[in-house]
C-alpha cells in the first residue's frame, strides 16, 4: 500500500447485486475507494465495469446492496439529491460525450453556466484555466468534430473538473488511443488527482497504463472481486486467473473456446442447426 | 453571437409569416367579421316556412349584406318559425312596413333573407317584429302548384 | 404450435404496452419540465427555427402545388355541374380542414421529426445524454422539452402557411388559367368557410398533430438502442408511426369536430 494520509473510504460498496435482465452482472460485491487515491477497477469486457460507474453515480439502481458515497446512500437518493451529489463528481465518458453543437469553450463552460452565476469574464478565466490544465487552451474555438479522439477526451476531462469536483470517474480512458495521447492521459489523471486532491476511479482493461498510475487495483470477473491490492500485490499474485488477465495469456481459466459440446459430437449431429 | 442573432431574426420572420397566413385565412378565406353584429340590434320575423335557412345566413337589403340570422326556433303555439336577425347598428333606418323574404342564391345555392324596404317613416328598433314576411319557396310546392294550375287551364 | 403463436402475440402485445407506457411517462416528464422553456426562451426559439424555419420551404412549395392540383381537379368536377364558382370553397375547405393540417404534419414528420429522432438518438448513442445527467442537468428538461414545444408551436404556423399558399395556388390555376370569376372565387369562399368551425378547428388539429409528431420523434430518439443500427431503425419508425398516428387521429378529430 502507498502511504495514504487518510485511510477512510470515500466510496463504500457492500453486498452489491445487480442483474441486467437475466444476466447477473454483480453478485454480492464489496469494494472500497479511498479518499485521495487513484483506484482502478479492471476486468475483461462485459464484466460490468461501466455498470459499476453507473451504479456509483446513481444512473442505475442496485437490486440489492448498499452504495455509499461520502457517507450518502446513493441508492436511496431522489432525483434532486442525485443531482446535488453529481455536482461534486465528474465523469469522463469513453466517447468524451461532448455536446456536438457547442464549441470546446462552450462545452467546458456548460456546467459552470448551468450551476453557477458567474459573470462572463470570471467564467472565461475559469474555462481557460481548466483548458490550460489539459493543454488545450489553444483549441477553445474548435468544434468537437474537429478534435481527435484523445483531444476530445481531454476536453471532456476539463469539463468534468470544471466544477472542482471531489471525485472523478474515468470510463475506459485509454481505449483506442495512440501511444502518445495514452501517455498524456495517464500523466493527466495522476497529475490532476495529486494536484487537486481528487479521488479518482478508473475503469479499464488496459493493464499496464492502469497499473502504472493506480494506488489500488480491483480485478473483477463474473460479478465478483477476484483480486485486490496495490499494483505490486497484483503483480506478485500467483493465482491463475490473475496471471492470465494481467499477462494477456490466450488460454487459462478463461478458455479460448466459448462453451460448446465436444467438436466431434457437434459435427456428427445431423439436421437441426 | 451573429449566428444566434440570425436565428432570432429568422424565427421572428417565421412567426410573422405564420400569423399573416392565419390572418389571411381568417379575413380573406373565412371572412371573419370582427363581429360588428355585437353592436347591432335584433329584429324578429315569423315565417310559415323557412325552407333550409341556416343560422349565420346573410340578411341583405338591395343585395348588400346588412346582418346575419342569429337564431331560428319553432313556436309551438302558432306553428311558425321565429327567426331572429341581427342587423348592423349603422343600418338604423329600416321602415316598419318592410317585407322580409327568404330567397335562394342561384338554383342550388344557400338561402338568405332579403329585406324589401316599405314606405313608412317609422323605423324599426331593437326587439321589433317584421310583420310582413314571405316564406321560403319550396321547390316541390312550386312544381306542385305549377302542375295544378296547368291541369286547371286544360280542364 | 398454437400456444407458441399465442405466446408470441402476447409478448408482442406486452412489448407494445410497455413502450406506450414509457412514451407516456416521457411525455409527462417533458410537460413537467415545461417551466424550463419559460426560463430559457432562447432554447425554444432555436427549436422553432429547427422545426419551423427549416421546414418552411418544403411546406410552402408543397402547399402551392397541392392548391394548384385542387384548383385543376376541382374545376373539372365542378364544371360538370356548372358550379365553377364554388371552386374557391372547395379548395379552401379541403385545405383548411384537412390537407393543411394533415399534409403539413406528414411533411414535418419526414423533414423535422426524423431529424429530431436521429439527433436525440445520436446524443444517446454518443453518451451526450448520460453526460448531461452526470453534469446534474436533466436531459429531458434541457433537450427534449424545448424541442417538444418548438414542434407544437411551429406546426400550426406551418399548417396555416400551407393552407394560405394552397388557396393562392388554387386561385392562380382556377382564376388565372381556367377563367373562374375572381369575385366568385373569393366571395363564395368567404360566405361558406366559417372561421370558428373551419379555421379554428384546422388550427386545433395541427396543434394536436404538432404535439403528437414531436412526441413520437422524441420518444423514438430517447428510447433508441444506442447503436448506429438502432438509431437508423428508430428514425424510420419515427416517420412511420407519426404518419399512421396522424392519419388515424385525423379521422377521430374530424369525426369529433365536423360530425354534428
Amino acid at each position: 500500500m502507498t502511504s495514504a494520509p487518510s485511510q477512510d473510504a470515500l466510496v463504500k460498496i457492500r453486498g452489491l447485486s445487480f442483474k441486467h435482465g437475466q444476466r447477473v452482472i454483480f453478485d454480492n460485491l464489496d469494494l472500497d475507494i479511498r479518499r485521495g487515491s487513484v483506484t482502478a477497477v479492471m476486468g475483461p469486457s462485459g464484466s460490468g465495469k461501466t455498470t459499476l460507474l453507473k451504479l456509483i453515480t446513481g444512473q442505475l439502481r442496485p437490486d440489492r446492496g448498499h452504495i455509499e458515497v461520502d457517507g450518502i446512500a446513493v441508492q436511496r437518493l431522489d432525483r434532486a439529491g442525485l443531482y446535488r451529489l453529481r455536482r461534486r463528481m465528474g465523469m469522463l465518458f469513453q466517447s468524451g460525450a461532448l455536446l456536438t453543437d457547442l464549441s470546446v469553450f462552450d462545452n467546458v463552460a456548460y456546467p459552470l453556466r448551468e450551476h453557477t452565476d458567474l459573470g462572463p469574464s470570471m467564467l472565461r478565466k475559469l474555462v481557460l484555466i481548466k483548458l490550460e490544465a489539459v493543454g488545450l487552451r489553444g483549441a477553445r474555438d474548435l468544434m468537437p468534430s474537429q478534435l481527435s479522439g484523445g483531444m476530445a477526451r481531454r476536453v471532456a476531462l476539463a469539463r468534468a473538473i470544471a466544477l472542482d469536483p471531489g471525485m472523478v470517474l474515468y470510463d475506459e480512458p485509454f481505449t483506442g488511443q495512440d501511444p502518445i495521447s495514452m501517455g498524456i492521459l495517464v500523466k493527466l489523471i495522476r497529475q490532476l488527482n495529486d494536484a487537486a486532491g481528487l479521488t479518482s476511479v478508473l475503469v479499464s482493461h488496459d493493464v499496464h497504463e492502469t497499473a502504472s498510475i493506480a494506488d489500488d487495483l480491483y480485478l473483477i470477473s463474473q460479478g465478483r472481486v477476484v483480486a485486490r491490492g496495490t499494483p505490486a500485490d497484483i503483480a506478485a499474485d500467483r493465482s491463475e486467473w490473475v496471471r492470465q488477465f494481467m499477462d494477456g495469456l490466450p488460454d487459462g481459466p478463461v478458455h479460448f473456446h466459448y462453451p460448446a459440446p465436444p467438436l466431434e459430437a457437434d459435427l456428427r449431429t445431423r439436421g437441426a442447426a | 453571437m451573429g449566428k444566434r442573432r440570425n436565428i432570432e431574426v429568422l424565427v421572428g420572420a417565421f412567426m410573422v409569416l405564420g400569423l399573416v397566413a392565419l390572418f389571411f385565412l381568417a379575413m380573406e378565406v373565412s371572412n371573419l367579421t370582427l363581429d360588428r353584429g355585437a353592436e347591432g340590434y335584433r329584429l324578429t320575423a315569423r315565417f310559415a316556412n323557412v325552407g333550409s335557412l341556416k343560422v349565420r345566413a346573410p340578411v341583405t337589403m338591395a343585395g348588400v349584406r346588412i346582418g346575419r340570422v342569429e337564431s331560428i326556433r319553432f313556436d309551438k303555439a302558432t306553428y311558425e318559425a321565429v327567426v331572429t336577425l341581427r342587423v348592423d347598428a349603422v343600418i338604423d333606418t329600416i321602415p316598419e312596413d318592410t317585407f322580409a323574404n327568404i330567397f335562394t342564391s342561384g338554383l342550388l345555392g344557400e338561402q338568405y333573407i332579403g329585406l324589401d324596404p316599405g314606405g313608412s317613416q317609422y323605423y324599426l328598433g331593437d326587439g321589433d317584429v317584421i310583420a310582413n314576411t314571405q316564406s321560403a319557396l319550396v321547390l316541390e310546392q312550386m312544381i306542385g302548384q305549377f302542375l295544378f294550375s296547368k291541369a286547371g287551364e286544360s280542364g | 404450435m398454437l400456444l407458441n403463436g399465442l405466446a408470441r402475440l402476447g409478448r408482442g402485445g406486452l412489448g407494445v404496452l410497455e413502450r406506450t407506457g414509457r412514451a407516456h411517462l416521457l411525455l409527462a416528464a417533458i410537460l413537467i419540465g415545461s417551466g424550463e422553456v419559460l426560463r430559457r426562451p432562447r432554447l425554444l426559439w432555436e427549436q422553432v427555427f429547427n422545426v419551423g424555419v427549416l421546414s418552411l420551404l418544403i411546406v410552402g412549395v408543397s402547399g402551392l402545388f397541392v392548391g394548384m392540383v385542387l384548383g385543376l381537379q376541382g374545376y373539372y368536377v365542378l364544371s360538370q355541374f356548372g358550379a365553377e364558382e364554388s371552386l374557391g370553397v372547395m379548395v379552401a375547405a379541403s385545405l383548411v380542414r384537412e390537407l393543411g393540417p394533415v399534409v403539413t404534419a406528414l411533411l414535418v414528420a419526414g423533414r423535422a421529426g426524423s431529424a429530431l429522432t436521429a439527433e436525440i438518438g445520436l446524443m444517446k448513442a454518443t453518451e451526450q445524454l448520460s453526460g448531461l445527467e452526470m453534469m446534474a442537468v436533466d436531459p429531458v428538461r434541457r433537450i427534449l422539452t424545448p424541442r417538444f414545444f418548438g414542434g407544437v408551436l411551429a406546426m400550426p404556423m406551418l399548417a396555416a402557411i400551407f393552407s394560405a399558399v394552397g388557396v393562392l395556388g388554387g386561385y392562380f390555376v382556377g382564376v388565372g388559367l381556367l377563367g373562374v370569376d375572381e369575385g366568385a372565387y373569393w366571395s363564395q369562399m368567404q360566405a361558406k368557410i366559417d372561421f370558428a368551425k373551419d379555421v379554428v378547428n384546422g388550427a386545433v388539429k395541427s396543434l394536436v398533430f404538432g404535439a403528437v409528431v414531436t412526441w413520437i420523434a422524441l420518444f423514438q430518439g430517447y428510447d433508441t438502442v444506442p447503436t448506429s443500427e438502432g438509431v437508423s431503425r428508430s428514425t424510420t419508425r419515427s416517420v412511420v408511426h407519426s404518419a399512421l398516428v396522424v392519419l388515424g387521429l385525423d379521422f377521430v378529430l374530424t369525426a369529433l369536430m365536423f360530425g354534428e
